[in-house]
């Protein structure tokens, strides 16, 4: 075996060397010292890394036999999902300094760091095997995280939700896989094989059972509907800071997987086969969602509804498969990641100003009391509706674009993809309906006794610059989906 | 790119939001000095621009859009900044600016939160400003809707009345109405060249190429149209219309009525009927349904409101309608008249709405029943009110009868009795405006005064001159000099006619 393969796989080896200093710092530092190095320390390494990872120049060819590719599109995602994990670090860099939470830092920060080398593990497999892989150590380690409030049973109830539904969909996916291999005749998991072996395949009952069982395992990450039954309560209980790196961290690199298997792996069995499932997937994603957002009283669990039907526009861009679909999804991806951060960001900032109540009244009268919150809370708000000049309406309008493509209405399938999008923009109005509901408790609502003036902490205020500049300026400065869209096409 | 003089009219907004956001939060004289300084200069420009579009059409410049500019924004999708004007659009931005010009006086007093009002206010006018002066579908989808959601803030905080349901009733309404649009645009755009290469969003291009199958066109031509629609309040979507402008602070009912719902007219005439002809001739009998009861219907509902603010918002409803109708006539002299009315009824409820304001402001009531003897008590503010009525019944001298006279002449064209049968029809909204204006002129101006209280008011002070005078002006002006206007306009409607007479 050639080791000097090792070196294409740099993104990887970036982490894994980040995790190791982490965690020899933090073993042989001195017990109730509260450790108060580790979290500059981990916050700056990371960001050079991400820097690094961004810098380095993509891998060109496929490694060990073809399992393993660093493709300019896997390296923009990498470093797309870095810019989020940076900014939750940013913005959980008051809490992990707690009392309750200082003495566990240190594992917060391995955990966050193994589960995002699993994901990219995830993103640049082109093996089942791998794949697997990477999905299993994303996953196992986000369990830990979400029961990381300890002395909070709601944190012990929701990591029990997520690891179950992770175990039961691991083993859906799996036995969807092994239908998968069944099909291919010498036994290769590779992509492209699949891809020989599965063409032609469309009329056969075992290949539809093994992309619907497929679609559910990955569903769960995704928390397409309806196998979105966890989000909510995992969401709610979860700390704020994990429940942000499971909306969007998790979220986005499970849908650049799910592009990459169900393009070069199933790509010939789109037409007529996953792409109906696909349409009544997210049909029901985008609408349920939304509608369950309606009623939520409780921010973090409104969030979580919100991110499902958010899911349901990435997929949109899935379906589309014309060939602006990977940069409209990625660039959705990138948009997302800011605003979503955005709103959890100030939700944290103003839940620990709050006694930790993340209740839709507290909101009431804060444009009084805290203006500059309310309104970077409006914008990210306003982003996540789909309102320019933000960056999220130029996000939703290519994917839009991408799930149009050049269907022609006159056949079906066109008829469908038309159909699809036109529910997906009846239900933009829809979400703009609740999102609204926010920033009519902030501006319009009157409280008798609104959240008292506060200043937030330095590193959220650096993480809401960075959201905000994100909001602001990836729409309107084209060069950010230039950047993507000569990145992931190449 | 900053060379060319159209990219300023929305510069300018955005310079007027960056000084806004340097003002003090409670600092009255910088924002008024910040919003007159801006709101002169867009004035400014605009007068200058139709003076200089005029001395480039004698001097014998025939192109269809002038001034234009393309830039590109985002380059794997085709997307330009594309900028041009014909004499329509000329004449939008002219209207845009008095109106942000008049409503920056009629605010003058705005409380609370000046300075965050007048943020939003500028947002608007970015995207009234940015709507008319693009060409580019894409970047006109966009500045659409960043028009559309200050309302929500705009009504929702300095609205009165029930202003938390109409704010959310009027944003989800009207964005309900772009997510029509949006499926439309794209439907477009992916049919807009015949090579699939050279797809193109430019709405000049599109036209020439003019690609798009007619079957397809019918299905986009219902998208756009009702996507435009929506705004320009045809029935059945009007009903945001009521209660939003009801419950609008002064300012913004003046640029929603005055500007914004003329952003639906334009965007049917523009997009619905320029880029899909064929669909146009074959579908217009269904809107100019639609339409005609909208005229009527608004008119009947006017007259029986007792609320200032309602009855001028239906009778909105009545007037815009007849702008949509006017368009869907299809022909020059109708499509003619169109345009008149769309200034004429910008200027006219602009006016009526700060008139209003003015008195709602004083009285601290906008029913009719507890007010009366304004004369008496404010004569300007009665006098201008009589002159705004007289205008929206179709007075000679006015804006409003040459514009309605134009519109139903051009309409009677038509030779058939279901356009002649729902001209008849539409003309009968003359008579019926008369009696719902002349009521309240003669209840609320002239009749006895209904409260002691009332006589102690004032009259209007001169920022409120000024912010009725100039609106005034301009509707004495459009009335006495129409010709000068269908100069402007005459020749931006020959590529249209041309479309439409190649599919007839």
């Amino acid at each position: 075996m050639d080791y000097s393969q090792f070196w294409a796989m740099m993104p990887e080896l970036i982490i894994l060397g980040l995790f190791f200093i982490v965690f020899i710092l933090d073993v042989f530092s001195k017990d109730g010292s509260n450790k108060k190095f580790l979290t500059p320390v981990s916050t700056i390494l990371f960001g050079l890394a991400t820097v690094a990872i961004w810098v380095l120049p993509a891998g060109t060819e496929a490694v060990f036999g073809g399992m393993y590719i660093n493709d300019a599109a896997c390296k923009a995602i990498k470093a797309i999902l870095n810019i989020g994990v940076f900014i939750v670090f940013l913005q959980s860099a008051k809490w992990v300094d707690s009392d309750e939470v200082a003495i566990r830092k240190g594992e917060f920060y391995e955990l966050m760091l193994a589960t995002l080398f699993g994901m990219y593990l995830m993103i640049s497999a082109r093996h089942l095997l791998l794949f697997v892989i990477g999905l299993e150590t994303a996953s196992l380690p986000l369990a830990a995280m979400v029961a990381f409030n300890k002395k909070h049973y709601e944190s012990h109830e929701a990591a029990i939700k997520y690891i179950l539904t992770a175990v039961f969909s691991s083993a859906i996916l799996l036995m969807g896989l092994s239908f998968v291999y069944a099909f291919s005749g010498e036994g290769s998991l590779y992509f492209e094989d699949i891809r020989n072996s599965v063409t032609g395949q469309a009329n056969s009952g075992l290949m539809i059972c093994a992309l619907a069982f497929v679609i559910a395992g990955i569903g769960f990450k995704l928390s397409l509907v309806p196998f979105h039954l966890w989000t909510a309560d995992t969401y709610q209980g979860a700390p704020t800071a994990i429940t942000a790196y499971l909306s969007v961290i998790s979220k986005g690199a499970a849908a650049f997987t799910f592009f990459v298997i169900f393009v070069q792996a199933f790509g010939t069995l789109y037409e007529g086969v996953w792409e109906w499932m696909m349409y009544a997937v997210i049909i029901a994603t985008i609408t349920i969602g939304n509608i369950f957002a309606i009623r939520q009283k409780n921010l973090k669990r409104f969030m979580a509804f919100s991110s499902i039907s958010q899911a349901g526009y990435i997929m949109l861009a899935v379906v589309g498969n014309s060939a602006m679909s990977v940069s409209a999804l990625t660039y959705y991806v990138l948009i997302y990641v800011v605003a979503n951060l955005s709103v959890f960001t100030i939700i944290s900032s103003i839940e620990e100003h709050n006694n930790g109540t993340v209740q839709m009244d507290s909101y009431n009268g804060l444009y009084k009391t805290n203006p500059r919150l309310a309104f970077l809370m409006t914008l990210a708000l306003f982003s996540l509706g789909g309102i320019p000049p933000f960056a999220g309406m130029f996000s939703k309008f290519f994917v839009f674009m991408a799930a149009v493509g050049t269907h022609d209405i006159h056949t079906t399938l066109g008829a469908w993809a038309y159909g699809v999008v036109f529910i997906a923009l009846v239900n933009t109005v829809i979400s703009l309906y609740y999102y609204l509901l926010i920033v009519k408790a902030m501006f319009i609502k009157h409280s008798d006794n609104p959240l008292p003036t506060f200043q937030s902490a330095c590193s959220t205020k650096l993480a809401l610059a960075i959201c905000t500049v994100g909001i602001v300026a990836f729409g309107i400065c084209s060069f950010v989906f230039d950047w993507i869209s000569v990145a992931v096409n190449a | 790119m900053f060379s060319n003089f159209l990219i300023w009219f929305v510069i300018v907004p955005i310079i007027m939001m960056a000084g806004l956001a340097c003002c003090g939060n409670s600092n009255m004289k910088a924002i008024r000095a910040v919003m007159v300084t801006c709101s002169t200069i867009l004035l400014a420009m605009a007068i200058y621009l139709v003076y200089d579009f005029l001395q480039l059409r004698a001097a014998g410049n025939t192109d269809e859009m002038l001034y234009t500019g393309s830039w590109m924004w985002y380059a794997p999708l085709n997307i330009h900044l594309a900028v041009g004007v014909d004499g329509i659009s000329v004449l939008m931005l002219l209207l845009s600016a008095i109106i942000v010009f008049a409503g920056t006086f009629a605010s003058w007093k705005i409380d609370p939160l000046p300075k965050n009002f007048f943020l939003w206010f500028a947002l608007l006018s970015t995207g009234v400003f940015g709507f008319f002066i693009s060409i580019d579908m894409f970047t006109m989808f966009m500045f659409y809707e960043v028009a559309l959601i200050p309302m929500y803030l705009l009504i929702g905080v300095w609205g009165t009345g029930r202003k938390e349901y109409s704010a959310m009733k009027l944003t989800l309404m009207l964005m309900g109405g772009s997510a029509f649009l949006m499926l439309g645009l794209l439907g477009i755009y992916w049919h807009s060249s015949a090579d699939s290469s050279a797809l193109t969003w430019n709405i000049l291009e599109i036209s020439k190429n003019g690609a798009i199958p007619a079957g397809w066109q019918n299905l986009l031509f219902c998208f756009t149209f009702v996507g435009f629609g929506v705004l320009g309040a045809m029935f059945p979507f009007h009903t945001w219309s009521p209660d939003g402008h009801a419950c609008a602070p002064t300012a913004v009912s003046m640029l929603h009525a005055g500007v914004l719902m003329k952003l639906g007219g334009y965007g049917c005439f523009r997009i619905a009927i320029y880029l899909l002809p064929a669909a146009a001739t074959e579908l217009a009998w269904i809107f100019i349904i639609l339409t005609g009861i909208s005229i009527v219907y608004g008119a009947f509902s006017a007259c029986v409101q007792t609320d200032l603010k309602y009855i001028n918002a239906y009778s909105s409803v009545s007037h815009c309608g007849m702008v949509l109708f006017a368009i869907l006539m299809l022909n020059r002299t109708a499509m003619t008249g169109g345009i008149l009315q769309m200034l004429s009824h910008g200027l006219m409820t602009a006016l009526f709405f700060a008139l209003i304001g003015m008195i709602y402001g004083r009285t601290h009531t906008r029913d009719i029943r507890e007010m009366g003897g304004m004369m008496k008590i404010m004569p300007y503010l009665g006098v201008c009110y009589m002159i705004a009525g007289f205008a929206s019944l179709g007075l000679p001298g006015l804006s409003g009868f040459v514009a309605e006279m134009t519109i139903f002449f051009g309409s009677f064209e038509h030779a058939d009795w279901f356009h002649r049968g729902f001209v008849i029809a539409a003309t009968t909204s003359i008579v019926i405006t008369a009696v719902y204006i002349l009521r309240v002129v003669g209840k609320l101006i002239l009749g006895p005064v209904q409260n002691e209280h009332h006589l102690q008011l004032t009259d209007a002070s001169w920022w409120e001159r000024l912010s009725t005078a100039t609106l005034i002006i301009c509707l004495a002006g459009i009335g006495f000099f129409p010709q000068w206007i269908n100069e402007t306009i005459q020749q931006s409607f020959t590529p249209i006619i041309n479309a439409l007479n190649s599919v007839m």
